[in-house]
């Protein structure tokens, strides 16, 4: 039986798990060694650093440990958008999902705008608003969750509705605020939102990358029955997955990584939808190997946005987050056309 | 009731958004049984069936599953024993027919739940007995309405489990597929298992059921030999027209609407 069905299926085997991740990770550490040596001089020249970068006191060697927290804190946040939008996808049955489709990102925003225009900074220091951010996130998953569920269940449609719902009010609300806020703080605000990685210092990156780590993690043991959930709730529990248990952690965990990856850099949306998406049609969309593939593509397709980010123009930096809404209409467009030419195929 | 009951309803009624949908239905299935339900659109045929699985509570009265009160029972311990195959099967991602075939394993799969020979032996036999191992690396949105029926068959005969709820095993299969169907049902049946079937076929349920349920207005309104339900009052009472069950002169029954 070891040929089994087909020839030309794309079952998940030990082997091709090895062989997928092994490629993905060592293409990731490539970009992640290349990223921070790339950028432009002071004269605006696009230029590799060379080996004085790795001599301590030489000027490469400091423009290097500039770039290394930003490119560090791509690959934690990207891998964190990436998995959470994997995990989110099967969770909610659709392959559009994104992390922010359930406001989390809406639910953050809001706090870090009232905590901007609460003056948070002044008091509490420079991560008062990623901490607002982060607690943000944490509220907005407890709202989202209590709105959607039936009993101890979460139901793609209510779980949807109640994130939309939320998302709402929240951009609502955030509007009123910078409304009502002085100039210097709607810009603030404003830059905030575009998510970028300009101003993450290294100690963010350390503190965030352990539960981020490990809420990946915990998320690729669910992939399993985020398969069998791709057939529906009664479906995966007549197959003996326990839906209710299932979908509460996956839907916590997955908001928390956005929450945390909101509160480092911003929120870059895109990621999240992008990567799984492209990767499924690539690699099928089994969860053992996709969910583990989004998580480090994530990673290598963020600090790339990132390194596009401060190169594209000769002088200036992009936000991150802009860069990755272009990529993201684009992207958009390609599945507009695929969907039609299948559409023409299949009558779906 | 029997100790030996694979599944148990005693006096089990269900509501579905505020609609009581069955009135204390009791019935119950052992090893060997073969039950096809019949009756009209909308009498809650598919609803019982859910019931029978243990996927609904029921508003009043007991449901087991296994021996299990499948509220307070892990389902992957169900899962083992009992197979369901929804009337309705939508899968939201592009999967190969032969992954969805493996899902079925994973009541029986630990940690990543990576395909044993066991699992791919089982997958194996049971897209066999299904007729789609041709199908196998084809993807499931792709396929007909009736391969996809029977891929799903599949998946619920690859769990490897004694007792089968089927709903509507049949629908959109060609003759000989569906005929196929019923007899591994029924040769299961003979060897041990157990199965429900639900289906409008009345001439397969004719055939090859042991015992006949009939449903309607949320009750079971007959029970007992095909035949003599088929023919019955109760049965013209819930159509709404008389069913003639007859033999041919090869003395192969029949039964059609009169």
């Amino acid at each position: 039986m070891s040929g089994f069905i087909s020839r030309g299926g794309k079952r998940v085997t030990g082997r091709r798990l090895v062989i997928v991740l092994g490629t993905c990770v060592i293409a990731v550490a490539m970009i992640a060694v290349l990223a921070p040596l790339f950028g432009r001089g002071g004269s605006g020249r696009l230029e590799l650093l060379g080996f004085d970068a790795f001599t301590p006191g030489s000027i490469d060697h400091d423009v290097l440990w500039v770039r290394i927290p930003r490119v560090l804190a791509a690959l934690v946040t990207g891998a964190a958008l990436a998995g959470a939008g994997c995990a989110l996808q099967a969770l909610l049955r659709n392959p559009l999902a994104e992390p922010f489709t359930l406001g989390i990102s809406s639910g953050s925003s809001l706090a870090a705008v009232i905590a901007i225009r609460l003056g948070a900074e002044s008091v509490l220091g420079h991560s008062a608003v990623a901490i607002a951010a982060l607690a943000g996130a944490t509220g907005t998953l407890f709202v989202v969750w209590q709105l959607g569920r039936v009993g101890r269940h979460l139901p793609p449609a209510t779980l949807i509705l109640a994130g939309v719902t939320i998302s709402m009010f929240c951009s609502s609300a955030s509007v009123l605020i910078q409304y009502t806020s002085d100039f210097d703080d709607i810009s603030h605000m404003l830059v905030w939102m575009m998510g970028g990685f300009e101003a993450v210092p290294m100690s963010w990156v350390t503190y965030a990358s352990g539960p981020i780590i490990l809420g990946l993690g915990a998320l690729v043991v669910y992939a399993r029955e985020l398969d069998a959930l791709a057939a529906g709730p009664e479906v995966a529990a007549s197959l003996g997955v326990a839906v209710g248990r299932t979908q509460v952690v996956v839907f916590a965990i997955a908001s928390l990584l956005v929450g945390m990856a909101i509160a480092v850099v911003g929120p870059i949306g895109f990621i999240g939808l992008i990567v799984p998406h492209s990767l499924r049609a690539v690699l099928g969309p089994d969860h053992r190997l996709l969910l583990p593939a989004s998580i480090i593509c994530g990673a290598g397709a963020l600090a790339i946005c990132d390194t596009l980010a401060r190169t594209i123009l000769p002088l200036n930096h992009l936000p991150t987050g802009a860069v990755t809404a272009v990529i993201g209409a684009v992207f958009f467009l390609g599945i507009l056309f695929g969907n039609k030419r299948r559409a023409a195929m299949w009558g779906a | 009731m029997t100790a030996t009951a694979w599944l148990q309803l005693a006096n089990a009624s269900v509501e579905l958004g505020g609609r009581a949908v069955l009135h204390e239905i009791t019935g119950e299935l052992a090893s060997g049984d073969t039950v096809v339900i019949v009756g009209p659109n909308g009498a809650g045929k598919s609803t019982l069936v859910r019931a029978l699985a243990g996927l609904i509570a029921p508003s009043a009265g007991t449901i087991r599953c296994m021996g299990h009160d499948p509220a307070k029972v892990d389902r992957r311990v169900i899962a083992r024993e009992l197979a369901y195959l929804p009337q309705q099967y939508e899968l939201a991602f592009p999967y190969a027919v032969e992954e969805v075939v493996l899902m079925g394993r994973y009541a029986r799969q630990r940690g990543f739940g990576l395909a044993n020979e066991a699992d791919l032996a089982a997958a194996h036999d049971a897209m066999a007995a299904c007729d789609v191992v041709d199908l196998a690396a084809r993807r499931f949105d792709e396929l007909s309405g009736g391969e996809a029926r029977r891929v799903i068959l599949a998946q619920a005969i690859c769990q490897g489990a004694r007792c089968l709820l089927l709903d509507e095993p049949t629908a959109g299969l060609d003759p000989a597929h569906a005929r196929a169907v019923f007899e591994m049902v029924r040769r299961r049946c003979d060897d041990g298992a157990a199965a429900v079937i639900v289906t409008h076929d009345l001439d397969l349920a004719l055939r090859h059921g042991r015992t006949i349920w009939l449903v309607a207005g949320g009750r079971i309104a007959a029970r007992g030999a095909p035949a003599e339900v088929l023919a019955g009052d109760a049965t013209r009472a819930a159509f709404g027209l008389p069913i003639h069950v007859g033999a041919l002169p090869s003395g192969q029954t029949f039964a059609v609407p009169a």
